[in-house]
């Protein structure tokens, strides 16, 4: 455990070291507020609390993509990775750091979203479903954990970048993040309860306000969350079994 | 009594795809030993430190760490390996590199130690990106002995450094043998093996091709080159080795001047005699080309 908080902190402060990697995964997140939310849903009090729900979820979603799917990548690129092996810890405490230090991140790249929406639209929420909100994040973190993980350990970093960009607005859309509740493309609804996002902003939805979550998206969601566990242990043994058999 | 072995590989083997970079290799590291491990590039020298350090696995044979098996971390508690020099993480700075890996073992050395032995006492806030390339490989190497280990790993400790660099960085391993810790020292300076190592380990295509002391290797540094084009050769004295190519008749020798006596005196038909010298190099090339064939 001392050693897995000894990893997040060194994970934490080499990613801070680039401020721009940090501002990167900050900005996307609260642009979108500013732009799209603000001025279009931002005096109807129920309409804001569920688009900031939904920017929440984009924002856990492309964080947790980008900075695992690449970090990992890069990682793995370096002669340091295998140096740390030598060192008399197993893989596990380095593993646990970068996951404590993703959560971290994902939270910084969230409290501008929550700033923006407190102060700039009528969107309300009661402590306790803030507090529940919290936990839902973690929740919610998990499958795009896994698929960031997948994608940092099957892929050398250029193309892990490359597919983190490409996948991360399609699920967006499809899952229905950049519309109200039932506002989406006809299409878009449709298929949305099978996208791993739409189970994931649902959450977020009936944790801010009164939405009842479908059955469906939920299964999904969990058949997702398993499905994107089975591959990352996959990548991982596949690049372990490359780099260290 | 725990034995004397810190570390033994037992006719390792590792394969990769269709190549066998070790094959069958034997080999003890025992307590106080600062060993010297030699060979071309591709002769193995990385995977058998990989196989050491439990970064690969073997694919027959045995390798023990501290009797145990160097995959399980709790053998590598008394190891210290340097990282490539090139591995550091660059927005890092010197002291969370140093502060990182002493947090992986129980009684680390201090920090201003670390930095005072390798020279590097006003760095310590430096990001390693900024250093130059000699600061970086002293950090590199420092790393390795930030856990007091009983055994240390170190891969090509000094190259590209200049002379003095180089003369402190031996200083700094010389005092750490002198306090009775063990070394496996890979270099492609032989220069650096003589001035360090007391026993040396020359691998070639995979196999220990010569497994001495340094005097025994410096011995063969002694032996010369007589070449000569005759028929047949009588029996000769102190005769290490003969070889025969392009009409010419090679014989390593360690006593070149009562060689040709015996020669002349045998009356033995000959010409074009020629003797040179044979560097510690040409014998340890001589070793590993012979293996090759």
């Amino acid at each position: 455990m001392r050693l897995a908080l000894v990893n997040a902190r060194f994970t934490f402060l080499e990613t801070i070291r680039i401020p721009i990697a940090v501002i990167g995964t900050v900005f996307f997140p609260a642009a979108t507020m500013i732009f799209f939310v603000v001025p279009f849903a931002g005096g109807d009090p129920v309409g804001a609390t569920f688009a900031t729900a939904s920017m929440v979820t984009f924002a856990i979603m492309s964080t947790n993509l980008f900075q695992y799917g690449i970090g990992v990548a890069e990682d793995r690129a370096q002669p340091w990775d295998p140096y740390t092996r030598t060192l008399p810890a197993g893989p596990g405490p380095r593993f646990a750091g970068r996951v404590l230090c993703g959560l971290l991140f994902t939270y910084v790249a969230l409290a501008p979203v929550v700033v923006i929406a407190a102060f700039f639209t009528a969107a309300t929420v009661a402590p306790y479903r803030l507090l529940l909100a919290a936990g839902t994040i973690v929740v919610v973190a998990v499958p795009f954990t896994l698929l960031g993980l997948t994608i940092g350990y099957a892929l050398p970093s250029k193309a892990a970048i490359a597919v983190a960009q490409v996948l991360f607005f399609p699920l967006a859309f499809a899952g229905g993040l950049l519309s109200a509740p039932g506002q989406a493309p006809g299409w878009v609804e449709t298929i949305a309860p099978y996208v791993p996002t739409r189970g994931a902003v649902e959450l977020m939805w009936t944790t801010v306000g009164a939405f009842p979550v479908s059955g469906r998206a939920m299964v999904s969601l969990a058949a997702w969350t398993v499905a994107f566990g089975a591959a990352a242990v996959w990548a991982y043994r596949r690049d372990e079994g490359r780099r260290f058999r | 009594m725990m034995s004397d072995v810190l570390a033994r590989a037992e006719s390792a083997s590792r394969r990769y795809g269709g190549v066998l970079a070790l094959d069958a290799v034997t080999v003890d590291i025992r307590r106080g030993e600062i060993v010297g491990l030699l060979g071309p590039n591709g002769a193995g020298k990385t995977t058998l430190v990989n196989l050491f350090v439990g970064l690969r696995r073997l694919t027959s044979g045995r390798v023990e760490l501290f009797g145990g098996d160097p995959r399980r971390a709790e053998n590598r508690r008394h190891i210290g390996v340097t990282p490539q020099e090139t591995g550091l993480p660059p927005m890092m700075r010197v002291r969370e590199c140093v502060d990182y890996v002493a947090a992986h073992y129980a009684d680390p050395l201090p920090l201003a130690e670390v930095l005072s032995r390798f020279g590097l006492d006003d760095l310590a806030r430096r990001q390693t990106g900024g250093l130059s390339g000699g600061q970086r490989r002293r950090l590199a190497v420092a790393l390795a002995f930030v856990g007091r280990p009983r055994l240390v790993f170190l891969d090509e400790p000094t190259a590209g450094l200049d002379v003095q660099a180089r003369h402190t960085l031996w200083e700094a391993i010389r005092a750490y043998h002198a306090d009775g810790g063990t070394v496996l020292l890979t270099s492609h300076y032989l220069e650096e093996v003589e001035a360090l190592a007391e026993r040396v380990v020359v691998l070639g295509g995979g196999r220990v091709l010569a497994d001495d002391t340094v005097a025994a290797v410096r011995g063969l540094a002694g032996v010369r080159r007589v070449s000569l084009s005759a028929p047949t050769l009588p029996a000769l004295p102190d005769v290490v080795r003969v070889e025969r190519s392009d009409g010419r008749t090679h014989v390593l020798t360690t006593d070149a001047d009562r060689l040709v006596r015996a020669l002349v005196g045998s009356g033995t038909e000959f010409r074009d005699l020629e003797i040179r010298p044979t560097s510690l190099e040409e014998a340890f090339i001589t070793l590993t080309e012979g293996a090759r064939t």
